[in-house]
């Protein structure tokens, strides 16, 4: 909700329906194709994210799903294809793509961790600040109003993702799940309109990942649009108005979830080819019975030194 | 599937949690002495009661014997051989035995509660050592400059005795310091006080350092301003006084700088030590560029001190001397900013094609930059094309600077105290220093400074957030050249003649070596820095052929010992200990505590 008071570009933020999945496309990329040199790592991809829309990104590891988020965000240059951000085409610079209003979190953490979760926040509002080294060098009152704004908005954005007491902790110390909500909320400092998350819940206990998935619902209430990459297949279904499959860089499938998940080419993907379809579905639970299988061994080991 | 790794590190944290109740209790952490060094703990009668009645006698005897003559001869270390008159040499030992005076007190009796903050076994233990060091190199430059021991008067063999017993009883003494110095409460006068008297400690230091007429005397002084910081930072105190700094910056500050206003009213007019403090300032200014540079934006710069030279060539040609090339003689003023920006500009060109490479490529460039700059200002003499700078021999006789009538050449009173001519560039360059720290801080503490650190943390990162990594770098790179040029204007006059020998890449690894020796991205780390590597081969020439090895050899072990620098600041102490937990959960705790204070 907070997000959304000084933000006066998007709706209202009295206005909680989860907005109508296809009001106007908000991202749009067409034909994109990045090869590394023989390898085609996505080849050919097409997404439309709408606004207030959850989108979400599956496929086996080494899909070229992170690959293709690199390509939206600019990080890699597409050898073919484009992204166009409200109907505005992206140049392929990563700051371009934030100033433009899509921002993203990366699947292993790089959070800033000398610095304190507020600064880290702050450092996110650097592309919707201004003062520059003269104005820094005299403190003059644009200077304080603007460094205040920014202290204010980040710890707005902090209390949003349920940090706010955790403001003046340096990065690196806090508690894993903590540093995934960190990044959101530096994204979110950019004042995008899509945020793009990478394996928001990787690593995550099964509590951790509600509140994970209760999170990305607030930010798509408040006007966001999400796109997520995401292993766990129940969070993914759970969350996502729509879901692409992709598979060895092509898009397999797209559609609700509930057609992605019966699709058989989808299953066939994850365990490879000629096996039951029995054994789908505790595949497509696999994340979960591992998040409860796996956390105990440690845990009991732990306890005994 | 991938997940099952990255579970693991959610596990981990109640693991990470357990530790903070320990160390509330029993500190062991930083009192690490006794777990490393079981040598220690089995020195014969270490923790009897004779202890600490043996330092107190060891104390008694120190400062007893520096009452009496040390010397037969009258000729050693000034003189030494007078009765009841301690000269500068005795004063420093009687200075160093009252500080183990006072720790000794502080461990048992009546400052008892100062020792639990204290480590005062450890710092009775390193200014004992320190002084017996002391006073054996004492007696050694007795017996070599007299011929013989046998010169040594009573005074000093007491003296030696003290400072004999003061550390056998540092070694016998087991500490009882209970908290960590870096939560101590303290109510602000104190703090105050103590900023003070150690700024004040600094200038009589100062002064008497550049007093000593021997390199002796000098080298004893080292000797001993060594042993007391370092006994005074193995107690913990300058943790404290880091703490205090930070929490009365502004005093310090302030404090700081009037200890640097007041400093040429102690030299009486006499320009010997005038003239070596200017060429530190105009070093540590130099490096103070640098270090924005180097300690914000995380450039390696190699070829600094072209940008200085830049400045002092655009100063020389635009000044009044007869051997200057350009007709137009503008204002000092102008010139200055001028050779700010004409350095700036250098910085621009060298800058915009190799800042978007990573970081070895730059060090290179710069590092060719220097050599080009000295090789171009060394063959602009005509032959080979424009005449500017006169070629090797450079522009000589740059007149001396006047600011509406004040001739900066000519000593003037102030308050009967005469202020000669390099007192005179002492306070213009003292302003031009105030400048760039003004504009370092303040940078630092902005949007751009946090800009600068994402980009030392994470470039790709920071370049994701929106932040304009190669803008910042750029600005960093041409901003550094701008502040050097300034400089290099001043220098121009104060050193009368500009020719390119002065600019050789040596001259820009010390002023790297300075803000790495002093550390990183500080103010005052690298003021200290500049000021040890300009001060000692200026002070001691006897090791001036040996400087460039021992520097390197000073260098070499720091890096090993304390990579982030003398004095660090705290970020780049995470930065260069990134593994180091405890470290991290302390400076957070305070850092915690600081913005409750606030609140």
């Amino acid at each position: 909700m907070t997000v959304t008071d000084e933000t006066p570009a998007q709706p209202t933020p009295g206005s909680p329906t989860p907005a109508v999945p296809g009001g106007a496309p908000v991202l749009e990329a067409r034909g994109v194709t990045m090869r590394f040199g023989g390898l085609t790592a996505v080849k050919d991809v097409d997404m439309t994210v709408n606004e207030g829309e959850i989108v979400g990104l599956i496929g086996p590891n080494g899909a070229g799903k992170t690959t293709f988020f690199n390509c939206l965000t600019g990080l890699y240059k597409p050898t073919e294809g484009q992204v166009t951000l409200n109907g505005e085409v992206l140049p392929p610079k990563p700051r371009a793509v934030v100033v433009a209003g899509m921002a993203r979190t990366f699947q292993n953490i790089r959070l800033f961790g000398n610095m304190t979760a507020l600064e880290n926040v702050m450092v996110g509002r650097y592309c919707r600040t201004s003062s520059m080294a003269l104005t820094s060098i005299l403190r003059g009152p644009k200077f304080r109003r603007e460094e205040e704004a920014t202290r204010a908005r980040a710890q707005e954005l902090l209390d949003f993702v349920g940090l706010g007491g955790s403001a003046e902790h340096l990065a690196r110390n806090m508690p894993y799940g903590d540093q995934r909500r960190l990044e959101i909320a530096r994204a979110l400092a950019t004042d995008p309109k899509l945020i793009l998350l990478d394996e928001p819940t990787a690593g995550m206990n099964p509590q951790e990942t509600r509140q994970a998935s209760d999170l990305i619902f607030r930010i798509r209430d408040s006007g966001l649009a999400v796109v997520v990459i995401e292993h766990d297949m129940r969070f993914i279904f759970n969350l996502c108005d729509r879901v692409l499959c992709l598979v060895r860089g092509e898009v397999l499938v797209e559609g609700t979830p509930g057609e992605v998940q019966s699709d058989p080419r989808v299953i066939e993907a994850y365990i490879g080819g000629g096996d039951d379809d029995d054994d789908a579905p505790p595949r497509d639970d696999d994340p979960t019975t591992g998040a409860d299988g796996i956390p105990n061994a440690p845990m009991t080991t732990e306890e005994q030194p | 599937m991938s997940t099952h790794d990255d579970l693991t590190p959610t596990n981990d944290l109640p693991g990470v949690d357990a530790p903070a109740p320990v160390r509330e209790t029993d500190r062991p952490a930083y009192d690490d002495d006794h777990e490393r060094t079981p040598l220690l703990e089995r020195f014969p009668g270490r923790g009897s009661a004779a202890a600490w009645p043996l330092g107190l006698l060891g104390v008694a005897l120190l400062v007893g014997g520096t009452f009496l003559s040390w010397s037969y001869t009258s000729n050693v270390l000034g003189d030494l051989s007078v009765d009841f008159y301690p000269n500068g040499v005795q004063i420093c030992m009687i200075i160093l035995g009252l500080v183990a005076l006072v720790m000794l007190l502080a461990h048992q009796g009546p400052l008892h509660r100062l020792g639990d903050w204290l480590d005062t076994a450890a710092a009775v233990r390193i200014l004992g050592l320190g002084a017996l060091a002391y006073m054996v190199i004492t007696l050694g430059i007795i017996a070599v400059r007299s011929g013989g021991l046998i010169n040594v008067n009573p005074g000093g063999w007491v003296s030696t005795v003290g400072a004999l017993l003061i550390a056998l009883s540092g070694l016998m003494l087991v500490s009882h310091q209970s908290k960590d110095p870096l939560f101590a409460q303290t109510s602000s006068w104190v703090e105050i006080i103590t900023i003070v008297v150690l700024l004040a400690a600094v200038l009589f230091g100062a002064t008497y350092a550049l007093g000593t007429s021997t390199g002796g005397a000098f080298s004893l002084f080292l000797v001993f301003a060594f042993a007391l910081a370092w006994g005074l930072a193995k107690a913990g105190f300058f943790t404290w006084v880091g703490l205090i700094a930070q929490k009365n910056r502004q005093v310090l500050m302030l404090g700081a700088f009037a200890v640097a206003f007041l400093f040429p009213f102690t030299q009486g007019g006499s320009d010997e030590n005038m003239s070596i403090a200017t060429q530190v300032l105009i070093f540590a200014a130099t490096a103070l560029g640098l270090n924005i540079v180097v300690g914000l934006a995380g450039l390696l710069d190699l070829g600094y001190i072209a940008f200085l030279g830049a400045g002092a060539y655009v100063g020389a040609t635009m000044s009044n001397s007869a051997f200057a090339t350009i007709g137009w003689k503008p204002p000092f003023l102008v010139v200055v900013l001028i050779g700010a920006c004409f350095s700036a500009v250098l910085g621009l060109i060298i800058g915009s094609p190799t800042l978007r490479v990573s970081g070895d490529y730059l060090a290179i460039v710069t590092l060719a930059f220097g050599e080009i700059f000295r090789f171009t200002m060394g063959n602009l003499d005509g032959t080979n094309g424009p005449d500017l700078t006169n070629g090797p021999n450079g522009i000589p006789a740059i007149p001396e600077l006047n600011f509406f009538g004040f001739d900066f050449g000519q000593p003037h009173e102030i308050l009967g105290i005469t202020i000669g001519r390099f007192a005179n560039y002492y306070f213009l360059l003292l302003v031009i220093a105030a400048i760039i720290i003004l504009v370092f801080t303040r940078l630092n503490n902005s949007r751009i400074g946090r800009g600068w650190v994402a980009i030392r943390e994470d470039e790709k990162a920071a370049e994701a957030m929106g932040v304009n990594v190669f803008g910042l770098k750029l600005f960093a790179f041409a901003g550094g050249a701008f502040l050097a040029g300034m400089a290099g204007t001043v220098k121009a006059h104060h050193d009368v003649s500009v020719s390119p020998d002065q600019y050789i890449f040596l001259e820009s690894a010390f002023l790297l070596a300075a803000v790495v020796l002093g550390g990183m991205g500080t103010v005052a780390g690298v003021l200290i820095g500049a000021t040890i590597l300009k001060l000692l081969p200026e002070k001691l020439r006897f090791i001036n052929d040996y400087r460039l090895m021992i520097f390197g050899l000073v260098l070499v072990l720091m890096m090993r010992f304390r990579p982030e620098g003398l004095v660090a600041s705290q970020r780049r102490k995470l930065e260069f200990h990134e593994d180091d937990e405890d470290l991290a959960e302390r400076i957070e705790e305070v850092h915690l505590e600081e913005e409750e204070a606030k609140a």
